[in-house]
């Protein structure tokens, strides 16, 4: 459910197919990441609703991650290719979740 | 308001005709600021002119409701910020606007109506809960900040304000919160 979401609502400006192979090198050596910043208004209940239904986590994971939101400020939920991360801020921003993303410090 | 329950594959909650004018008037309201930023439907309905950023805002909002349900999408880096706004804010508008357009909807087909005084039920698809969910949540951030909520302990603050209006809002708020809850819930 989640990916249709995003492919049906998302940007996707940058749909331009890249060289599978370039693109592993490129995921391997430069990844982004998907950061949601804690908010004292949205229900944790939701949030975690949020990670399972968009992202198909499980409810374990997606407890543990609403959990580090809110007990840690942030947490990155995502990582990989910059376009899709782009896309998942945006379907973050759509839910109403504070969302950014930035180049992992790896 | 009767928390929201689950029917087979629909969900259901059932609201006082004030609760449901309540409702539709503050989702209402986020659509008018939405739109004084990004034009009515016409002008932003271009799927083509949203999809290849001809002509989105580059700045963040200056009202703070806006700043918030708008964000930046680069948090230090303002000209990444600004190239993201460009080319996806008016497409985000959009889904927030259809999203508010759902709850509305919905409350009239219930029968939410000026001057009735019947309950207003109302049945939602998957879908439907789904955009109720992200309005209730544009709604939510809508009063928090016109509340100035920026923390945990703020809410606990505004709830017990001396101000009536202040206090009255923050009424608001809770009970959207609890609507919220029960419909997360219930959509499982």
């Amino acid at each position: 459910m989640g990916s249709v979401t995003a492919a049906a609502t998302g940007p996707a400006p940058a749909e331009i197919a890249p060289d599978p192979e370039l693109d592993d090198m490129v995921e391997l050596e430069d990844p982004w990441v998907t950061i949601v910043w804690n908010d004292p208004v949205n229900l944790m209940s939701y949030v975690a609703f949020v990670f399972r239904t968009y992202f198909g986590y499980t409810e374990e994971k997606a407890t543990e991650l609403m959990l580090a939101v809110h007990h840690e400020g942030k947490a990155v939920v995502s990582s990989g290719r910059r376009e899709e991360q782009e896309r998942h801020v945006q379907a973050m921003h759509e839910y109403g979740l504070w969302a950014t993303l930035e180049r992992s410090e790896l | 308001m009767k928390p929201f329950v689950r029917r087979r594959q629909t969900v259901v909650g059932v609201f006082e005709q004030n609760e449901a004018q309540l409702m539709a008037n503050l989702t209402a309201q986020v659509v008018e600021l939405l739109r004084d930023r990004n034009g009515p439907p016409e002008s932003s309905a271009d799927p083509l002119a949203a999809m290849v950023g001809m002509s989105g805002p580059v700045q963040p909002p200056e009202d703070p409701v806006l700043a918030r349900l708008l964000p930046d999408a680069y948090r230090d880096d303002p000209e990444d910020a600004a190239e993201f706004r460009r080319y996806t804010e008016q497409a985000l508008t959009s889904t927030k606007v259809a999203n508010a357009e759902t709850v509305i909807s919905t409350l009239a087909d219930g029968g939410m109506s000026e001057g009735a005084h019947d309950d207003v039920e109302v049945e939602l698809d998957q879908g439907q809960v789904l955009a109720w969910l992200r309005a209730l949540t544009d709604v939510r951030i809508a009063l928090a900040v016109r509340l100035g909520i920026d923390s945990d302990e703020d809410a606990e603050r505004v709830a017990d304000s001396e101000d009536p209006g202040t206090a009255a809002m923050a009424d608001v708020y809770d009970w959207l919160g609890f609507v919220q809850e029960t419909l997360v819930q219930a959509a499982g």
